[in-house]
């Protein structure tokens, strides 16, 4: 019998607001342990938490933008358990009235599109982080670090559509690009501010009914994700054929040995107490603001690749590239707007930009889209040679220095005075005389040869239609 | 009359007038602490030093005539549940044995703003759940009136201390009817205000839904000035009302003339003892002198508040509790050999008997497979029982009732009967369940010479009208006997 995969992600994402969810603490990373704490976020006695605006207002744009239902009334509830980095001994979340309902995102998996349903998106508190001393078995004792507590999160719940780990990898992606083009979250999972868990079942294909499902935890990666979902597949049907069952539980996987293995069982699992938060008061959200925060949402990636194609005729290749981060997107969308050609702007950008970028990190780019636009514009009107340009790209890139103060600077202004030009060609003619002889002899190639020296002669600064045309012409003769 | 014993519209004007200052005040409270807290046991902390440091800067102002309002050098016992900046906060329990608070809460801070000396922490039930005192993690304070009885709870020490002449007013928080009943038991005004009146923030919760700080007061214009002090709309507590506050102690007219006072027939049944009743029914006579009526009225949901009570104050105690884990505050067990014993040890020693049942009983009631019929059942009788008492007020202005079924009782006479302890509250309970205002008032002594206080309850956020009838009763009832002490 052959079995498929019914997979279902719970997606934790990492909100990057100014300060934490519910008090004023910066929510900046890499601070020395605990100094971004105050009496709330550390549980002290007697705190009560006030409801961070900016996390409801980023939770509504991603519940639009995965097609949701805006809750107009929802509730906070509190999560039961103890454990040391949880200063409370619960973490503020929510739980029978989400803010986000019934949603779906469209992936593409192997040339197909299909729709996940969206379960729910809520909003809820990070934990602190415990820092054990020496090793881990052997550690006497272990140190709470309260930064991260309190960190805004949304968890974005799937429902269990997904038929694949490549599926599985598509939709995780798809959420990527969204939250990353909303500007709500970094979308890094090697870093933890995008995390995800996955409840994976087998079941015959074909077959509607479910089977018992394991949760996997400790995915931080895309290709883990994968790699644990189709080790965990694998060990399903193996269980099944062996006539085995399989448990409902939860497993670690282990990305050393590629290999999931179980962390609890249902018996060990939590009971929560889950109860309406008696500290807050419902949140009330108004259908003006729902459609001011729709109004005001940014072009998503999709709509950005379909109007790249659409309107300025690039190909989907270029318009999966240059949208690949909003940072480019956003770079190439602004050399456009300076008067450069849509296709000419794609390939100076995905060219020497991206390549510079890679090479030197995108801090070091001095270079802005308007002067990009005139080094384009400089190539166009042959103010500049196409190999000029690279030079004053690269500079201009590295110093933010006016293009046309580099051109002038370094002389690089193309010459299209036909007289120094047939001088030139003249020189190198006379050089090269069995070369001459060549293409004379039908070797059209050696005329390549030929312009590169008179390029080289000229320092790159010749026009180059200028100087194939005079060469024509001369050997021609 | 001795200074300790004044109220503090009296020492306000004694102040203003320069006729004393807030130095002497101070000091005289003080000596009355050093002379009768042996036998009372209300303080927990003394903060001596800082207190005279504020009665020093409040004589300043007076002195240059530009004093803070009518509590400005006035000498406060706070319930040691606030969170004191610097001082050490242990909510009545051990686990808090060494806990110094690092920030004072909203009412603190309010309080201090207002010019108040405080004059240190006040005895409690551990965290607010007990109705004698006899809770405390440390040891039970008595009753002023007669040592050998409790003082009522959970803020015993706030009353007692202004019963004793120990403070001259006192900060205390009502859950269940920790304010009203120890303000019954010991002489003294005490009221809960409507959910949301008073800001929460810095109070070391018992059970969210249903905590409310008061005032507990020599007399009713007393209360309404500390509750001035202290009420409205708070920032950083969002369950805290934006709704103005009114000037309470310049509505203090005294007259009702027409108003109607309900009297429910369910606070005067079964369990409520006969001598209490009658002083009770008395009041009501005293406030048909001032031209009220007396509408008899019916609120049958009240005989399922304690039931009700007894749910959500756990389950959400069983959560709030939580935080004391030994891990970043308070008390740790020293010697445990991991995470789980460390945890267990911590707290089954850190918790007294009380506090432990109350956190069994919540997280049972809070589990998977239990919720719905516990929790979930409570939340909605809740509902039933506020709807009842907003109907009561479409009829009436004010309720009238008992405030605890008994004068003090002795000490030691109820610890191992939760049940009949419990019960102590069943007239005060149902008002937090509604979230409405109450407010107890003392209306007589018992043959056994204990004070016995009657409760006036009032619709949301008309603290006014409430103060209003209570001030009426009083001018009508005169001079209450002085605390033989």
């Amino acid at each position: 019998m052959e079995y498929e995969p019914v997979i279902g992600l719970e997606v934790h994402a990492q909100l990057k607001t100014d300060s934490k969810l519910f008090c004023g603490c910066s929510t900046r990373f890499g601070k020395e342990p605990n100094a971004n704490t105050c009496p709330v976020c550390l549980g002290m006695p007697g705190v009560l938490p006030v409801l961070n605006r900016k996390v409801v207002q980023y939770t509504v744009m991603m519940g639009l933008a995965t097609n949701c239902r805006i809750a107009g009334e929802s509730i906070f509830a509190r999560k039961n358990y103890f454990y040391p980095d949880l200063p409370k001994g619960y973490q503020i979340s929510q739980y029978e009235a989400p803010i986000c309902e019934d949603g779906w995102v469209e992936i593409k998996a192997n040339g197909e599109a299909r729709r996940i349903g969206i379960t729910r998106i809520h909003m809820e508190e990070d934990a602190g982080k415990l820092v054990h001393e020496g090793a881990f078995d052997s550690s006497h004792s272990s140190f709470v670090d309260l930064n991260r507590a309190c960190v805004p999160l949304m968890e974005i719940v799937s429902e269990p559509d997904i038929r694949s780990p490549e599926e599985a990898g598509a939709y995780m992606r798809k959420l990527r690009d969204i939250v990353i083009y909303l500007g709500i979250c970094d979308g890094n999972m090697e870093e933890g501010s995008l995390r995800c868990d996955a409840n994976i079942s087998i079941r015959p294909r074909g077959s509607d009914t479910f089977g018992t499902r394991a949760e996997i935890k400790n995915m931080n990666s895309f290709r883990f994700l994968q790699a644990a979902l189709e080790y965990e597949f694998e060990r399903q049907v193996d269980l099944i054929r062996d006539d085995g069952h399989v448990v409902q539980e939860t497993r670690l996987f282990d990305s050393n040995r590629g290999v999931t293995s179980s962390m609890r069982s249902k018996e060990e699992a939590h009971d929560y107490r889950y109860f309406p938060e008696p500290d807050l008061v419902p949140l009330r959200i108004g259908p003006d603001w729902v459609e001011q925060v729709r109004q005001s949402l940014p072009e998503s990636r999709d709509e950005k690749i379909g109007r790249y194609v659409g309107e300025m005729k690039l190909s989907e290749y270029d318009a999966q590239v240059l949208t690949s981060d909003p940072v480019t997107a956003r770079f190439f969308e602004n050399v456009v707007r300076g008067g450069a050609k849509p296709k000419a702007a794609s390939n100076w950008v995905m060219g020497e930009f991206m390549r510079l970028v890679k090479e030197a990190g995108v801090e070091a780019a001095k270079i802005t889209p308007e002067q990009v636009a005139h080094i384009i514009m400089l190539v166009e009107t042959q103010a500049i040679s196409g190999s000029a340009a690279k030079a004053v790209f690269e500079q201009v890139f590295d110093t933010g220095q006016d293009p046309d103060r580099v051109v002038k600077e370094q002389g690089l202004a193309q010459v299209s005075d036909e007289g120094a030009i047939r001088e030139e060609v003249q020189r190198v003619l006379d050089d090269h005389p069995d070369d001459v002889a060549r293409f004379r002899a039908g070797k059209q190639k050696v005329l390549g040869f030929l312009v590169g020296q008179v390029m080289k002669a000229t320092k790159g600064k010749a026009n180059p239609k200028l100087v194939n045309e005079i060469l024509r012409e001369l050997l021609s003769k | 009359m001795k200074l300790y014993n004044k109220t503090i519209h009296d020492l306000h004007e004694d102040l203003k007038e320069g006729r004393v200052s807030s130095t002497r005040i101070t000091e005289d409270v003080f000596q009355r602490i050093d002379d009768v807290d042996d036998q009372v046991r209300a303080y927990l902390t003394l903060t001596r030093e800082s207190a005279m440091e504020s009665a020093d800067e409040a004589d300043e102002r007076y002195r240059k005539g530009d004093f803070l309002g009518q509590l400005d050098g006035i000498p406060m016992a706070v319930k040691d549940i606030f969170m004191t900046d610097g001082v050490k906060t242990t909510c009545g329990s051990k686990i808090l044995e060494n806990f110094i608070a690092p920030y004072d809460g909203t009412v603190v801070a309010k309080v201090k703003d207002s010019g108040a000396v405080i004059t240190g922490k006040v005895n409690m039930d551990e965290f607010a759940m007990g109705s004698s005192n006899e809770n405390s993690g440390f040891f039970p304070t008595h009753n002023p009136w007669n040592t050998d009885m409790v003082p009522g709870g959970s803020s015993g020490g706030s009353a007692s201390s202004v019963a004793a002449g120990e403070a001259i007013c006192a900060l205390g928080t009502d859950t269940g009817g920790s304010i009203r009943q120890p303000a019954s038991h010991c002489g003294v005004v005490g009221m809960k205000p409507t959910y949301g009146r008073v800001s929460r923030y810095g109070v070391i919760a018992f059970a969210s839904s249903l905590d409310q700080v008061g005032p507990l007061t020599r007399d009713v214009r007393d209360c309404a000035i500390l509750l001035k002090a202290i009420a409205g709309h708070d920032p950083a507590d969002s369950t805290s009302a934006k709704i103005p506050v009114p000037d309470y102690p310049s509505l203090l007219t005294g007259d009702v003339e027409g108003m109607r006072v309900g009297l429910p027939e369910e606070y005067f049944g079964e369990g409520l003892d006969p001598e209490v009743e009658e002083l009770v029914r008395a009041a009501v006579t005293i406030l048909e002198k001032r031209g009220m009526k007396p509408v008899p009225i019916s609120l049958p949901s009240t005989r399922y508040a304690v039931a009700t009570y007894y749910i959500i104050a756990p389950a959400e105690a069983s959560s709030n509790l939580a935080r004391y884990d030994g891990v970043r505050y308070g008390v740790r067990y020293p010697e445990a050999k991991g995470l789980m014993e460390m945890y267990k040890k911590t707290r089954s020693q850190g918790f007294g008997v009380e506090v432990q049942r109350r956190i069994m009983l919540g997280t049972f009631a809070l589990s998977a497979g239990y919720y719905d019929a516990y929790y979930g059942k409570a939340q909605r009788v809740r509902t039933m029982i506020r709807r009842e008492m907003d109907e009561a007020f479409s009829k009436v202005d004010v309720l009238l009732a008992p405030t605890a079924p008994t004068a003090a009782f002795p000490i030691g006479d109820r610890v191992d009967d939760p049940l009949r302890m419990y019960l102590s509250d069943v007239f005060t309970i149902p008002v937090n369940i509604a979230g409405v205002a109450g407010i107890s008032v003392p209306c007589g002594l018992s043959s056994e010479g204990l004070p016995v206080g009657v409760q006036l309850i009032g619709p949301s956020f008309k603290e006014e009208t409430l103060l209003n009838v209570a001030y009426a009763y009083e001018q009508e009832r005169g001079e209450f006997p002085e605390c033989p002490l």
